[in-house]
């Protein structure tokens, strides 16, 4: 068990170790250290001022990682709870057919759409604006890989509200939407919650289309610059700065996935098993 | 009367929407939804299809530029035949590889998951909540930030798995210099019958520490629901804990690692970020997988038609194996009932 352990936490701390080595100015540590010989804060210092080649500050890639990744999870939940209502409540014509139009986009990685979705966004040009080169752009072609799987996880969550409770709302005397609103919403308001942090997780460590779409690096993203301190321009790194730069991404949704997890995996096995 | 032809109807009316759930139109409900769908997925998957059978490569991305040629199935016989500008491309290995390192990391995930929980769920274990707190955390880490951290873990210079082997080598005094270790640039296969790099080893090292902890925590709930006194009875008719295990814990599990493991396979067939960021898919594209392939035929290459086209594959194939788990989990669903 103790082994286990050790081989979990290892990664763990051999990062967060770096992140804190006072000698941030090497290129690379020339020791094995879990324990950081020294404390020191400068590496996270020195990439909030700068943390690529690129003139861009840590607060305005954060900023756009934020916007991205919230904007594209708010839309997702706000559009796919309606529709999830629709296939858990009603029996329509039609709803298998669309059950499985939205279940067949769910096997689909993203990167079988990119190529059309780069082309397609690539056409719309306003003046000097770009949608395809935009960090618009790149939320819509994550909201169509988002979408599906908030529809199926907020469906298998209302699957589970007993529809007693409208049905008594119906009969003091609410409308059919007033019930939707006033009961449904509140009820579901748990999944919601969790479905939207997912969501935002996938757009807070979203790499290929922002990294197929955007050319400007005043767009550029967490996830993209962390690419670039391992990738291309990896050699000009200090494994300091690129440990601090894993602490920031890891660390907030880390904690808040930690919070949240006892309910996230009722909140999913349901969703996955109802399904 | 002119009331009644107005009054008939209006009984069967007020039955279906009785019927109906008694609410609103459920279209509507769904408009958005499917407005949104429309436009973004369903036709850009319809538009990449048509682009599958043309040459859309990068003179035609302007919006002024002329239109592709319609090239017919060529880009898929190209795919195939492995007749692209790519070097080292091979088709046949790479769907090979991608569900040999699928079926592979499942398995391995499989295997330590269900042996972790069962210790886990040992009685008089000390700190048991302790060890469940850090076991989430593989999960709990963005894979994009795993990956890179893997990555530089690999160095050989300086990564913290060849320090860290050399440091227990030196104990037993072997020299540092033996574990320079080229774990993802090395070609020469460390098994000799297995033609696999050394990158799809450290591959595996890496997912299965992503990996295992997902299938503990469903093995986990599913051993809880075993009542014990199965076990109690079966050690008075002196099954050993072997036999119990297999006997017992094993078919009981089945039921809840089923889904987890039809997850896992979709999951890590679809493994971009993992790859992409650890080996990149070398040494020479042998540890490329369909997604990282597809990303680089539009990244790279910019031959849009050729990745629309490989697009349509990995959705067949994807297909193939998604109908052969389904078939395979209702399969195993009939036999637990």
């Amino acid at each position: 068990m103790v082994l286990i352990t050790l081989s979990v936490l290892f990664p763990i701390l051999w990062v967060v170790s770096m992140s804190f080595d006072p000698r941030a100015d090497i290129m690379r540590p020339t020791t094995l250290n879990l324990v950081p010989p020294g404390f020191s804060l400068k590496a996270y210092l020195d990439i909030i001022e700068k943390p690529s080649a690129n003139p861009v500050s840590l607060p305005v890639l954060t900023m756009n990682s934020v916007l991205l990744a919230g904007g594209s999870a708010l839309a997702s939940v706000m559009i796919a709870v309606f529709a999830g209502y629709a296939f858990s409540r009603f029996r329509f014509a039609g709803r298998q057919t669309l059950m499985i139009a939205v279940l067949a986009v769910l096997i689909l990685p993203t990167v079988a759409t990119l190529a059309p979705l780069f082309v397609l966004l690539n056409r719309v040009v306003i003046g000097d604006f770009n949608l395809r080169n935009s960090l618009p752009g790149v939320g819509l072609a994550l909201l169509s890989s988002l979408l599906p799987f908030a529809i199926w996880n907020l469906k298998g969550y209302i699957d589970t509200i007993p529809k007693e409770l409208e049905e008594a709302a119906l009969i003091d005397g609410a409308s059919p939407n007033q019930t939707f609103f006033y009961i449904m919403l509140p009820l579901s308001t748990p999944a919601i919650a969790i479905t939207a942090f997912l969501g935002f997780l996938s757009g807070w460590t979203e790499f290929s289309i922002s990294w197929q779409f955007l050319t400007d690096p005043q767009n550029f993203t967490l996830a993209m610059t962390l690419y670039n301190m391992t990738g291309q321009y990896a050699s000009s790194t200090p494994w300091s700065h690129f440990s601090a730069m894993s602490v920031i991404i890891a660390l907030p949704v880390s904690l808040v996935y930690l919070a949240l997890q006892k309910y996230m995996s009722g909140g999913l096995t349901i969703g996955g098993v109802k399904g | 009367m002119a009331t009644m032809p107005i009054a008939r109807p209006e009984t069967p009316n007020a039955k279906r929407q009785h019927s109906n759930s008694r609410l609103a139109n459920p279209y509507v409900y769904l408009i958005p939804a499917m407005l949104i769908m429309s436009v973004m997925t369903y036709y850009p998957m319809a538009y990449g299809l048509w682009m599958s059978f043309t040459d859309y490569a990068l003179k035609n991305l302007r919006i002024d530029s002329p239109p592709p040629n319609f090239v017919g199935l060529q880009n898929f016989i190209d795919i195939a035949t492995g007749a692209l500008t790519i070097p080292n491309f091979d088709f046949a290995y790479t769907v090979a590889f991608n569900l040999f390192w699928t079926f592979s990391n499942v398995t391995v995930h499989v295997i330590i998951g269900v042996l972790i929980a069962v210790l886990l769920n040992a009685r008089g274990l000390w700190f048991r909540g302790v060890y469940r707190a850090i076991f989430v955390l593989p999960i709990v880490i963005p894979t994009l930030v795993v990956a890179n951290v893997w990555r530089n873990m690999f160095d050989p210079d300086f990564g913290a798995i060849n320090q860290g082997l050399a440091a227990l080598g030196g104990l037993i005094g072997m020299p540092a210099s033996a574990f320079h270790i080229r774990w993802i640039e090395s070609l020469d296969p460390p098994i000799p019958f297995l033609p696999l790099p050394l990158a799809y080893f450290a591959l595996l090292i890496t997912n299965v520490w992503l990996g295992w902890p997902f299938m503990t925590i469903v093995a986990t709930g599913a051993l809880q629901s075993i009542p014990r006194d199965y076990y109690e009875a079966a050690s008075m008719d002196g099954a050993s804990p072997t036999q119990q295990f297999f006997g017992i814990t094993v078919p009981l599990l089945r039921p809840a690692m089923v889904p987890a493991i039809v997850y896992g396979i979709t999951l890590t067939f679809n493994l971009f970020n993992l790859i992409y960021f650890v080996s990149g898919g070398g040494p020479l594209r042998q540890t490329e997988i369909l997604v990282t392939t597809a990303f680089r035929l539009v990244n790279q290459e910019r031959l849009y038609g050729i990745a629309a086209a490989f697009a349509v594959y990995t959705a067949i194939i994807l297909l193939v194996i998604t109908l052969i788990t389904n078939r395979v989990s209702r399969a195993t669903e009939s036999y637990d009932a």
